[in-house]
């Protein structure tokens, strides 16, 4: 009886080796490709990890950020000319699945249709924004760093997580500077464009 | 004592461990292999002795809309041939796109062939995950049955190059 059950252990415990071997060995059979080594995946995140400042009615924090195109962008140089679309994400260098501006690139005539312009945001520096945005393809909208003082004005907005990224955020500013639609979305997941542009349709 | 039951709940516990940490995720198509179900926003057409190409694209990667118009060519390669026209299709897929932002994606690249939306990431995931732009060449056979002849990330490079290439890996004349 004794012979039995030793074997029949001995055997459940070598097959736990050779599990634990082979999740060791699982970064071999995962998929290796020319794009995925520049990216970190931080994994699933804490959907929202702030608590907004701001209301939808509300005078939108006025705020003055250097672009990677070497200039400053105020918030205000657009009252009475046009509605702006604040597109906050997270962080450069991190996973495509959820990358929103390289398709808000493609529909730059939607915002033009609607009046508008886009504004993206991260609180990475100039030179790692730069970078990064280069992959997208030209870019047709301003690109701003919220770095120093690092995520000021994600924070004016309420909208900095306890790691010091922004949230996945889009506020929508009419000409009269009036905050008219906040989105804090969870972080893993992207905004619907469509919900954006009818938003957009909605400003008169 | 201790011993005999020690090995079997260590085996347990990194099954559990293990297991749940591994998520046990789908892999990539494989080259001799065939295709999960992808329904029931996509699925293969009706067996026909034919080719499909199937790119996994979306409207948020650089790269798609960079290749957009080299795609572009190869579908109108495959047209401008009265026999590979019947034997070749050419579809994409949309992962993480909705059915709106397909569209935006189609309109503004006059994509002329199929495009699908994978809104829930479903596809995705059945597929393992692949990074876009990712290009399946499946034969499919008479008899319904299929077998993937090409699976790879990234731009196909020459359009006749690569339309040669599918043909010669896919056996059709």
């Amino acid at each position: 009886m004794k012979i039995k059950k030793t074997s029949f252990d001995a055997i459940m415990l070598s097959f736990g080796g050779v599990l634990l071997a082979l999740f060791l060995a699982q970064p071999v059979f995962a998929l290796s490709d020319a794009y995925k080594d520049n990216i970190y995946n931080p994994g699933m995140l804490k959907p929202i990890d702030s608590k907004v400042k701001v209301k939808v009615g509300q005078k939108a924090p006025d705020f003055t950020l250097p672009d990677i195109a070497g200039g400053k962008i105020a918030l205000s140089q657009y009252r009475g000319k046009k509605n702006v679309v604040l597109s906050f994400v997270p962080a450069a260098w991190t996973p495509v699945c959820s990358d929103q501006w390289p398709g808000y690139n493609i529909v730059r005539d939607m915002f033009d249709a609607h009046d508008s312009v886009l504004l993206g945001v991260t609180v990475d520096n100039i030179p790692t924004l730069f970078s990064w945005t280069n992959q997208m393809g030209k870019l047709w909208f301003p690109v701003l760093s919220d770095f120093y003082p690092h995520g000021k004005v994600a924070q004016q907005y309420g909208i900095l997580r306890t790691d010091g990224v922004a949230e996945r955020a889009i506020f929508i500013i009419d000409k009269k500077g009036i905050i008219r639609y906040i989105d804090v979305h969870d972080i893993n997941q992207r905004p619907s464009l469509e919900v954006l542009i009818t938003e957009l349709g909605k400003l008169k | 004592m201790i011993k005999i039951k020690c090995g079997t709940s260590i085996m347990l516990m990194l099954v559990i461990i293990l297991g749940g940490s591994m998520g046990w995720t789908a892999s990539l198509p494989v080259v001799g292999g065939v295709l999960p179900d992808l329904s029931p926003n996509f699925s293969l057409p009706k067996p026909n002795d034919g080719v499909v190409i199937i790119e996994i694209f979306s409207m948020y990667c650089p790269y798609c809309q960079k290749e957009a118009p080299n795609v572009n060519k190869l579908y109108d390669k495959i047209q401008a041939s009265p026999n590979l026209k019947s034997k070749i299709r050419l579809v994409g897929i949309g992962v993480g796109n909705s059915a709106y932002e397909v569209d935006v994606f189609r309109k503004k690249y006059s994509v002329r062939f199929p495009l699908y939306s994978d809104g829930d990431f479903k596809i995705h995931q059945k597929l393992g995950e692949p990074r876009t732009p990712y290009f399946i060449g499946v034969k499919i056979n008479l008899d319904g049955s299929h077998r993937i002849f090409y699976s790879k990330l990234g731009e196909f490079g020459d359009v006749d190059a690569f339309l040669a290439e599918m043909v010669r890996l896919s056996g059709i004349k």
